[in-house]
């Protein structure tokens, strides 16, 4: 489902410029779950970007669902977000002039996979249900991420990509959006990649890949493939 | 997919009521402003027309060349092909010994009925041919008849009384054939068509000039109309700038929202189509209720301007105002280009924005003073390259394009100079809250620049307008005092009836004065030569701006000359020159004196002087001094005058001031609302700033200032922005009003104006300019003051 070959990423900077991905390759199948770890400013954030088509890689090969993403110009890298990649990163968060109905319902009625009756389940299961008409500046920072996650599970995409979904959380209802999160994705067989600092996040996973020095290795502790 | 965006971007006003009223009224203030300017300036123009046409089509409305010059017959067809009704009157001057004459040609078929002399019309009636076929017949007065030879150039001449003693009227056809004839006017018949197409845009170097020998109306009003029309053009640029800052705005605070737009998939062209959508509907709503407000605007003001026409021209003149779909277009245009323009350099930048670029709004990055040295160094070239216009080109465009460079480029430098200001301040702070209030100040700058800067435009186009029209009003005043010094003007019907004038004012041991004039061309412009008495008079009270030593004793004595500012100003004779009056008359210039209102170049010498030089000069115009002027009108008229002969000195004069109060009220009712457009643009830059600021306003807060002395301090900020910008305003607006006052108006009318200060004027202004930026400001200080504490500390909860 994600085909990640010989990436390399360097940020022009002074002094000098910052090699971030240094060749580094990653496959993910269809359903599986992977976390990806590795310290601050290791680079995973910019890994996920390159692999959700919102920025490019100075070279490599990108497949997400069977499209080369390379290969696409900005209409269609725009079309490959809308229909097979579901983002929860900090950074897109909701747009504060919607209601949390309309938040959720946005992406699934953008690709035309709109449903009412998955989006009052999935409003349900993340707890969602009482706040539909409100803004999300009258939301917690755990509700307005749970209507993210909810936002690209409506749209049903094959892949879902999580930038540290919990990172604003509280143990508590980090570990409760995470369950959530993760149940929905594997009942309906979602791959998901997902960028965490906790150890107990990453070992719900199928496999965790580790970042450092601009390439991927398994942990130590895990059996795990890290080409 | 587009609509889902739209729906998506448009919500933000939906959460943001007040914002979206402050920019659409400001979108719609900037084009009632705008189509009002337009709308009276129109209808005031065709109204000349229409009370011209009342006035009947004799020779006192007729439509000419501004400078005087022939009419081409093609502009004369192309008016009768719009269905002016006009008929052409053709010149042509011949030398006959010593006399020169003018020879007129009127046309018979096309004259409007009473308008040619009897006799002409008599002949016509009993044998057209004699007079329209050669040799023609003309008709001229007894005693040129007898003056001159039979001479083969000129046809036969019928003596007819009651025709000017220099002038010989025939048909045209018989002028056409004489040497150096030409197209000089159009006259206007009294009743013309109800629509017709506008005069400018068939023969543009056409006016219409109605009235002759006292002070030229049209000339005056025609101030007015540059003063309407420069109004106009500034509270555009006002305008532009208002709707820049408000869209601009918008822009910044919907970065976040196009980026989540984007990286859910919706492609970056939709995002524009979308927005480009939302504006085309802001300012056709704009545009629409500007133009309906301007329509409503035009027509609370037109009344007076009626009132004021009716005095003009004695004639009824509509107070009521024609919707024209042109300025309504114009109004349009104005508010869909002015939201393009403004739109355009957001639109850009966000087209250009990289997906993953902070959405943090640009409004509150630092403004780098990079930025800022090189938007002022634009505008200094843009300032200098209208000071150039001015020198280097001719004509009205010189005017208007060193308007438009003053404006503009000192505009831009605003935002340098005000933060030069800032840093100075803060500087000089002592306290940590005092260096916190200048760098925050300095901060809010980059959102409140346009804003700032169409406040500017407004101020210096306050005080430019002003300061014109009120230095034009002080000194016409003064000038008609001078000028207009006898206290009844009096013309005879005929030579006898002067010569009984004159007998009764030896007589009744009153002072009068003579008022002979010859037509001459002088320095290859239209003009008239006058010869004036002795008198005590003008030496007292005529209006020089330049003179050598004793002019009048020049003048008196040795044959010197005084000419008019007009013809000083073109013809580059300034005293102490020499001009030539006529073949082999050349005199020194004595001196120069002001004569506004006048479109013709002048001359005054010494009465003996010039009616030795022209003979047969009739004295059929006076000035009379009389203490008692109402019992020297009843003898007046015992000798058989008509009211209508007689003016009075304090009748003209009061109507000429009639004008200038009417461009006052309607000056100053433009100038309130130009301000309160600006101070709209303040209020909107705010209100939108307002939720941008939290941020920088949570950590004072946190450090334990209270709620209320921040928004008290919002206040003083905003106050302190306007006060700044009201200080940088004022030497713009003198600018300004120097460059209306020396260099538009001697472009436009040739004479040039001095200009007088106003201090009390700019106080007022000070204040309202402050009271706008006090009102702008209340309502987010307001909402900031009431904010819950909760607000402020999302923000820390927020902050990664
Ligand atoms: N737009 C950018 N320009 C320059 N350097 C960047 C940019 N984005 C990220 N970096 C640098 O690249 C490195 C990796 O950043 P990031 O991918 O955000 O790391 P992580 O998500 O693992 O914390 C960091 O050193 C960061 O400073
Ligand atoms: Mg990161």
């Amino acid at each position: 489902m994600i085909d990640a070959r010989d990436i390399t990423k360097t940020y022009p900077g002074t002094p000098r410029a910052v090699p971030v991905l240094q060749g580094l390759s990653l496959a993910v199948s269809g359903g599986e779950t992977v976390a990806l770890t590795g310290e601050s400013g290791s680079g995973k954030s910019t890994l996920l970007h390159i692999l959700g088509g919102l920025e490019a890689a100075d070279t490599g090969i990108v497949t997400i669902a069977g499209q080369d993403v390379g290969a696409l110009d900005e209409a269609g890298r725009a079309a490959l977000r809308r229909d097979s990649i579901g983002l929860v990163f900090q950074q897109f968060n909701l747009i504060p002039s919607l209601d949390v109905g309309a938040n959720l319902a946005f992406q699934a009625r953008l690709n035309g996979r709109y449903d009412a009756g998955w989006a009052g389940t999935l409003a349900e299961r993340l707890g969602l249900s009482d706040l539909l008409s409100r803004y999300p500046e009258e939301l917690s920072g755990g509700q307005q991420q749970r209507v993210a996650i909810g936002r690209a599970l409506a749209s049903r995409p094959p892949v879902l990509m999580a930038d540290e979904p919990t990172g604003n959380l509280d143990e508590d209802s980090a570990a409760r959006v995470l369950d959530l999160m993760l149940s929905l994705v594997r009942e309906t067989g979602t791959t998901l990649l997902i960028v965490t600092h906790s150890a107990a996040v990453a070992a719900q996973m199928d496999r965790r890949v580790h970042l450092s020095r601009g390439r991927l290795s398994a942990p130590s502790d895990a059996v795990g493939a890290a080409s | 997919m587009i609509l889902l965006t739209l729906r998506a971007l448009t919500s933000y006003w939906r959460r943001h009521r007040g914002q979206l009223l402050a920019l659409l009224a400001g979108l719609t203030l900037a084009t009632a402003l705008w189509s009002a300017v337009q709308a009276i300036n129109g209808q005031a123009r065709s109204d000349y027309v229409r009370a011209a046409q009342q006035l009947g089509g004799t020779e006192q409305t007729f439509l000419a060349r501004a400078d005087g010059g022939a009419i081409p017959m093609d502009s004369f067809a192309q008016l009768r092909r719009a269905g002016w009704r006009v008929s052409p009157v053709m010149e042509a001057r011949v030398v006959v010994g010593n006399l020169r004459l003018r020879v007129t040609g009127l046309d018979p078929f096309t004259a409007a009925p009473g308008t040619l002399p009897p006799a002409m019309a008599q002949q016509l009636a009993s044998d057209p041919a004699s007079v329209m076929t050669a040799p023609g017949r003309g008709f001229a007065a007894p005693e040129l008849v007898a003056q001159l030879p039979a001479e083969s150039l000129l046809p036969p001449l019928d003596p007819t009384p009651g025709l000017p003693p220099r002038e010989i009227v025939t048909d045209i056809s018989t002028v056409a054939a004489l040497p150096d004839a030409e197209l000089v006017r159009l006259s206007l018949h009294p009743q013309q068509p109800r629509f017709q197409t506008p005069l400018e845009q068939i023969a543009p170097d056409l006016v219409l000039q109605a009235g002759t020998g006292r002070v030229d109306a049209t000339r005056l009003t025609d101030s007015f109309h540059l003063n309407l029309t420069a109004f106009g053009l500034l509270s555009f640029a006002v305008g532009l700038f208002i709707v820049h800052a408000g869209i601009g705005l918008a822009f910044e605070q919907r970065r976040a929202t196009v980026r989540t737009l984007r990286a859910l998939g919706v492609p970056l062209r939709t995002v524009m189509i979308a927005l480009l959508v939302e504006l085309l509907c802001l300012a056709l709503i704009a545009g629409g209720a500007g133009v309906l407000l301007g329509y409503l605007l035009a027509a609370a003001l037109l009344p007076d301007v009626a009132a004021t026409l009716r005095g003009l021209y004695g004639a009824a003149v509509g107070d009521g105002l024609l919707f024209r779909p042109v300025w309504a277009l114009s109004g349009m245009a104005m508010a869909v280009l002015g939201t393009g323009t403004a739109a355009a350099t957001g639109l850009w930048a966000l087209a250009r924005m990289p997906l993953l670029a902070s959405a943090r709004p640009r409004a509150w990055s630092r403004v780098s003073e990079r930025a800022l040295w090189m938007q002022a160094a634009f505008g200094l070239v843009l300032l200098g390259l209208g000071v150039v216009a001015a020198w280097a080109l001719d004509g009205l465009v010189a005017g208007f394009t060193l308007l438009g460079g003053l404006l503009l480029g000192a505009a831009l430098m605003l935002p340098l100079s005000l933060a030069l200001v800032l840093r100075l301040g803060r500087s000089q702070a002592r306290s940590v809250l005092g260096a916190w209030f200048w760098a925050d100040a300095q901060q809010q700058l980059r959102g409140l620049s346009m804003a700032l800067m169409a406040l500017m435009l407004a101020l210096a186009t306050n005080i430019g307008v002003g300061t014109m029209v009120s230095s034009f009003r002080l000194t016409f005043t003064g000038w008609l005092d001078q000028r207009l010094a006898a206290d009844l003007y009096i013309s005879a019907r005929s030579e006898e009836q002067g010569a009984a004038i004159t007998d009764w004012a030896q007589a009744s041991r009153l002072r009068l004065l003579p008022l002979v004039s010859a037509e001459q061309t002088l320095s290859g412009r239209p003009g008239d030569i006058f010869g004036v008495k002795d008198d005590p008079l003008y030496r007292d009270s005529w209006p020089l701006i330049a003179a050598i030593a004793e002019p009048w004793d020049a003048l008196h004595d040795a044959g010197a000359v005084l000419i008019n500012e007009q013809l000083a100003r073109s013809a580059a004779l300034w005293p102490g020159q020499e001009i030539t009056l006529a073949p082999g008359w050349r005199v020194p210039i004595a001196g120069v004196y002001s004569d506004y209102g006048n479109p013709k170049a002048q001359a005054i010498v010494a009465l003996p002087e010039l009616e030795s030089r022209f003979s047969g000069l009739p004295r059929l115009r006076f000035g009379l001094i009389a203490p008692d002027t109402e019992s020297a009108r009843t003898q007046l008229q015992d000798l058989g005058l008509s009211q209508g002969q007689i003016t009075d000195q304090a009748g003209i004069k009061a109507f000429s001031l009639a004008i200038f109060e009417q461009t006052f009220a309607v000056t100053a009712a433009l100038n309130v609302l130009t301000l309160a457009v600006a101070g709209f643009a303040i209020f909107t830059s705010l209100t939108t700033l307002a939720a941008l600021r939290l941020p920088q306003l949570a950590p004072v807060w946190a450090l334990g200032k209270p709620r209320a002395a921040l928004a008290r301090l919002e206040l003083l900020r905003a106050v302190l922005l306007a006060g700044l910008t009201y200080v940088l305003a004022l030497p713009v607006g003198l600018a300004l009003a120097w460059s209306l006052l020396a260099v538009v108006n001697v472009e436009a009318f040739g004479w040039r104006l001095p200009m007088f200060l106003f201090p009390s004027q700019w106080v007022w202004l000070g204040l309202a300019a402050l009271l706008a930026a006090l009102l702008a400001a209340a309502l987010p200080a307001r909402r900031l003051a009431r904010r819950s504490p909760a607000d402020f500390l999302r923000v820390f909860a927020n902050e990664r």
